[in-house]
Order: structure tokens, then sequence, then C-alpha cells
């Protein structure tokens, strides 16, 4: 089974983000009033172990599973949408507490209420497939 | 470690996926691709509300949540009562949906849904892998995402609860 290592790191995605309380609405409304250091000790950890394993794959040239280059495709430079959809995106997490990962381990873990607004997310997906042509990039 | 297994870490294109899955590709183009090549992701997306599960059944130490008091106060006086839990039980336990709940929830979504997909990718692929590989257009996506956060937070939230 090919599949099985992904649903292991799933399940460690998982259980990582409930014990490190990010999967919180409580949290996320503390990162938003600059009430605790929490949320960004976890945000920085990760991004810091992150930028030294990029490098070391980079530095190394360390090849994946199947023994190909590992590469991060670039994304492209217009930034309008970053932007925009950044500030669409950021007023649906303070809202709900909970980005796309969080909202299912929250399934997970007993609040069932929260397939609502898995429900929205995959609504506000399909409206942006829509209408894309029509917004600024 | 995704990376490893030769994937690119990014939560948000399991929505696209879904949409995929259920048939949206025949009257959008976004979501006109085979989702079987995504199924890497969909099978973390399982595992996520796994480990989720596994947390709260065998790993619960019970202890409450430790939230900075000032947190705790703030949130009292916009009328959000903090219990030590993860989530708020009266925004997130079923026996309080309200239709009110129910808006917000859907609504809350529906920007997350948008916003992640206009942005190009959510938390874990603009914040995490992105910052990771130090790219601007990532930061720009986080800037924004802060940036939306604090307006719904400090401007918005005393005006819906």
């Amino acid at each position: 089974m090919k599949g099985v290592k992904f649903i292991l790191a799933g399940i460690i995605f998982g259980i990582v983000m409930v014990k490190s309380e990010a999967v919180s609405w409580f949290r996320i409304q503390e990162m938003f009033r600059f009430q605790s250091f929490h949320m960004y000790g976890i945000i920085g950890t990760a991004v810091l172990l992150g930028v030294i394993a990029v490098f070391l794959i980079k530095k190394l040239q360390i090849r994946d599973i199947n023994g190909l280059p590992i590469t991060i495709p670039a994304k492209d430079k217009r930034w309008t949408k970053y932007a925009l959809g950044g500030l669409v995106f950021g007023l649906g997490w303070a809202l709900t507490g909970a980005c796309p990962g969080p909202m299912f381990v929250n399934i997970g873990y007993g609040y069932i209420a929260m397939a609502i607004v898995v429900f929205g997310a995959l609504l506000g997906t399909y409206l942006y497939g829509l209408i894309r042509h029509k917004l600024p990039h | 470690m995704l990376l490893f297994f030769g994937k690119t870490f990014g939560f948000s294109s399991n929505l696209s996926t879904i949409c995929s899955m259920a048939g949206a590709g025949k009257k959008v183009s976004l979501f006109d691709f085979d989702w079987r090549t995504q199924k890497w992701n969909l099978l973390f997306l399982l595992g996520a509300i796994a480990g989720g599960f596994i947390s709260n059944t065998w790993l619960n130490n019970n202890e409450p949540l430790k939230l900075a008091g000032t947190t705790i106060a703030d949130l009292k006086a916009i009328g959000i009562q903090f219990d030590g839990q993860l989530e708020p039980g009266q925004l997130f336990d079923l026996q309080y949906l309200s239709l009110k709940n129910i808006i917000l929830m859907l609504f809350g979504g529906l920007m997350i849904g948008f916003g992640s997909r206009y942005a190009g990718g959510c938390t874990s692929g603009h914040a995490i892998s992105g910052l990771s590989n130090l790219q601007i257009p990532s930061l720009v996506a986080v800037i924004g995402f802060f940036a939306g956060g604090l307006i719904m937070t400090h401007f918005l939230f005393p005006l819906i609860f």
C-alpha cells in the first residue's frame, strides 16, 4: 500500500495540530490580539525547520523516496491575487478560527459543527472557480 | 517530510479536489483535472481527521487550555466565554447551533475557500511551505492573511458578537 505513508503523515499532522493547540479558535484569537507568543512560536518553528530542510535539500541535492530530485514549484510573480486572496482568507480564518487543515482535524476531534465550515469552504472554492476570470490577479 | 515523499504540502488543494470529484469540472474549468492524481493529499486529509480523533480519544489529558488572561477578558467583553476547551462551545457545540452560528460558519468557510484558491494556497501552502522556500509571493499572501485576520478580530468582531 503506497498510500499508507500519507495517511500516517496525516495522522501525525492531526495529532501535532491538536497537541500544539494550533487548531483552537481561542489560540487564533490570542494570536490576532497579540496577547501570547504561542502561535507565533509554532509558525516560527515550522518555518525555521522548513527553511533548514529546504536549504539542506538544495545544498545536498537530496532525492525523494522515488529517487527523483525534490523541487518546489515557484509561485508566479503577480501579487494582486496573493494580497486580495490573502485578505479574504484572513477574514474567514479569524471568524472560524480554522484554516483548511484544522477544520478537518476538528471534525475528527468531535466538533461536528465544523462540517458547516468545510461545506462553506467548498462553496467558496467553487465560487472562485466560477468567477475567477472576472477578478484582478 | 512530504517533500521527501515527492509532494509539496498544501492543504487547501483538497477543496478543489473534492469539487472536482463532485463533478464540478464539467461546468468550471478550474476543476477539470483528474482528481485521482491528488489521492495522496486526500489520504493525508483522512489521516488528519483520524489524528484529531486519536488526540481526543487516547491522548487527551483533560488539561484546560492556558489562554492568555487578556484574551479571556477581551472575549468576555464581546460575550464569548472561555471554558478551557479547544473551541468555544457556544459557537461549535451542536446543542447551541443557532441560525446565526450556521450563517457565520458558512460565511467564514466561504471566505476561507474563496480566499485560499484566489491566493493559491492557505496557511500550510504559503506560511509554511512557501516561506520555507523563501518565496516573496507567499510573504505577500501571509501579510494578506494577517491583514484580514486583524480586520475581522478588531473591527468586525465587535459588530458581529
